[in-house]
């Protein structure tokens, strides 16, 4: 894969790569992609895609406020908070 | 009294009859954990309050009380899931100081049945991996040999059962995560059908094949273990409402009637001679307990690998999308604490927080959905899953269940095959479809290799029929080589 695509799909993916990554990435995804290729070989015009292998029926609950989480033990993951608050640095 | 040889059954009766506690038992497990885990490193943090819920367990018991099934009896449990109050890092340096504020609901269930979390234990990063080389914590040593693998993602999980750190621990298989880790280190891992047991509160890599299962030293425990987790969940809409069947009380090894698929795809090419000698001497030790042997065929099979790692990787790349920086989990450091826009903020976090292999398959599931691609890879590969989960569903109305290998070799050197990410995948090729599929799927230790290493049985089923997994698995246990021996 050209390294300027996969720098294209870092950006989408938000991911920071540096160089010796891009260039491990570009050979090993480009292997990757071209074996995934062989699929194109089965037929499967006009089979549904299959996306949840059971058969599930619906859960219903009333619309009822549950809490569930303490908020003291949420926060307390936070990188940084302000309060109950989450703290980000300032990106504008 | 021999603890590491006893059944979940047999604890019970112990403890019931006041010759063991579940303090003693705790005790038991901890000492062989601080003598073992140094150089295995299954077990990434202690729970430091056991001793005193066991104390608190004991005393419950004294007061005539009895909670169910696990009462007392300490687990190992994968760092994928949500133990309220301990870290849960999911084998990540981007939640390595993360502490879940609430119990996954197998969890919940677990300790509903009075069963006590001894330890977290080390995986792949996010699941992601067939080795255990991907953790940020370091990789899991074999312990039947310490210069193998003892397989992955459940490594940790499977290590610390063969090493006797706790009476059976949770994993999860989304590719065949806990399957391949059990065959590897000679115990027994089942993953149920696809809705079994509820995945609220396991940390997310691919949706639509996660699952959780136990991994034990017998099949009697697995499915003990199975009936606690299983049932349906409000907090999942894909968890199954069907009724959950008391597995461990209908157990048979009477092969009478049974019909054992062959499946013909799975006899691949390079499987190694030790393996290919052990699924012959299952199958006849089948036929032997009055089962009929029938060949089989799905023959998509083969294309399963190209399909998972799609389905997979894509699945992957929307769920740890969440691993912003914001809420949870690693934040990157910036000059000034001023990153220079909210896309820096992102990158560098995440670029930072992640793994080689977690960007790798993050980057692969972002091209499969991206605009121009999603109908050439994601939709061709949920269109190929139907074509294969129809054909076994057609392979099913010949048999009542599949027995073959999990991987074509039993567990490699460590390092062996970390250079080729491709090669690492195509490690899967017997366990992948099962998830594909939905279907239930279990391993269970019956062989040894000529370097002496435990290579187990893949017994897979039709969708929510455990039991009769179960009953070939125990057939199998019951003249297995493994049974008896213990790495350490």
């Amino acid at each position: 894969m050209e390294i300027e695509k996969l720098k294209a799909l870092c950006h989408l993916a938000r991911l920071e790569t540096s160089d010796e990554e891009l260039k491990n990435l570009s050979q090993q995804l480009g292997q990757i992609l071209k074996y995934f290729d062989q699929l194109q070989k089965i037929p499967t015009d006009g089979v549904e895609p299959l996306v949840t292998p059971v058969q599930i029926e619906a859960i219903y609950r009333n619309d009822e406020v549950e809490v569930e989480l303490d908020l003291a033990d949420v926060m307390k993951n936070a990188p940084e908070k302000v309060g109950n608050l989450f703290k980000v640095p300032p990106v504008v | 009294m021999d603890l590491l040889k006893l059944k979940i059954s047999e604890l019970q009766k112990n403890l019931v009859e006041k010759k063991l506690s579940s303090k003693e038992l705790s005790e038991f497990y901890l000492k062989r954990i601080a003598e073992h885990n140094p150089k295995l490193n299954a077990v990434l943090v202690n729970n430091e309050n056991l001793l005193q819920e066991a104390e608190a367990s004991d005393r419950l018991r004294a007061e005539g009380k009895n909670l169910g099934a696990l009462h007392g009896i300490p687990l190992g449990i994968k760092d994928m899931f949500c133990t309220k109050g301990l870290r849960t890092t999911a084998g990540s340096k981007i939640l390595e100081n993360f502490v879940a504020p609430y119990d996954a609901t197998v969890i919940r269930n677990l300790k509903q049945a009075g069963g006590l979390v001894i330890s977290k234990l080390n995986q792949d990063e996010f699941a992601m991996g067939s080795s255990n080389e991907n953790s940020f914590f370091g990789a899991v040593k074999n312990p039947w040999n310490t210069e193998y693998v003892p397989g992955g993602s459940s490594g940790g999980s499977a290590a610390a059962v063969a090493a006797g750190f706790s009476t059976a621990s949770l994993g999860t298989d989304t590719g065949g995560s806990i399957r391949q880790p059990a065959s590897f280190c000679g115990v027994v891992g089942i993953k149920p059908t696809y809705g079994r047991i509820s995945r609220y509160g396991i940390i997310a890599f691919a949706s639509s094949l996660d699952q959780a299962g136990p991994i034990t030293n017998y099949v009697e425990d697995a499915a003990l273990m199975l009936e606690v987790m299983s049932g349906r969940d409000p907090h999942d809409a894909t968890s199954s409402n069907l009724a959950v069947p008391t597995w461990s009380k209908n157990l048979s090894a009477d092969m009478k009637g049974k019909r054992i698929g062959v499946l013909k795809e799975y006899m691949i090419d390079g499987m190694d001679a030790d393996t290919s000698k052990t699924v012959q001497k299952a199958l006849d030790a089948l036929k032997k307990a009055g089962a009929e042997i029938v060949e089989v065929s799905v023959p998509l099979a083969p294309e399963s690998i190209p399909v998972y790692y799609l389905i997979a990787t894509s699945e992957a790349s929307s769920n740890l999308a969440r691993y912003d920086g914001v809420k949870y989990g690693y934040r990157a450091k910036f000059k000034n604490n001023t990153p220079a826009n909210l896309d820096e903020f992102y990158s560098k976090t995440r670029g930072e927080g992640f793994g080689p292999e977690v960007k790798r398959r993050i980057l692969i599931g972002t091209f499969c959905l991206s605009s121009g691609y999603y109908d050439a890879y994601y939709s061709k590969a949920c269109q190929v899953r139907r074509l294969l989960t129809n054909q076994f569903t057609e392979a099913f109305k010949n048999c009542d269940a599949i027995v073959s290998a999990n991987t074509a070799t039993p567990a490699f050197k460590l390092g062996a095959r970390v250079a080729d990410p491709l090669a690492m995948y195509l490690n899967d090729i017997l366990t992948v479809s099962t998830n594909l599929a939905g279907l239930p799927g279990m391993s269970v230790p019956f062989g040894m290799s000529g370097n002496g290493l435990p290579i187990g049985i893949q017994i897979t089923g039709k969708h929510f029929d455990e039991q009769n997994i179960l009953n070939v698995g125990l057939a199998l246990e019951n003249v297995s080589e493994v049974r008896g021996r213990r790495p350490l």
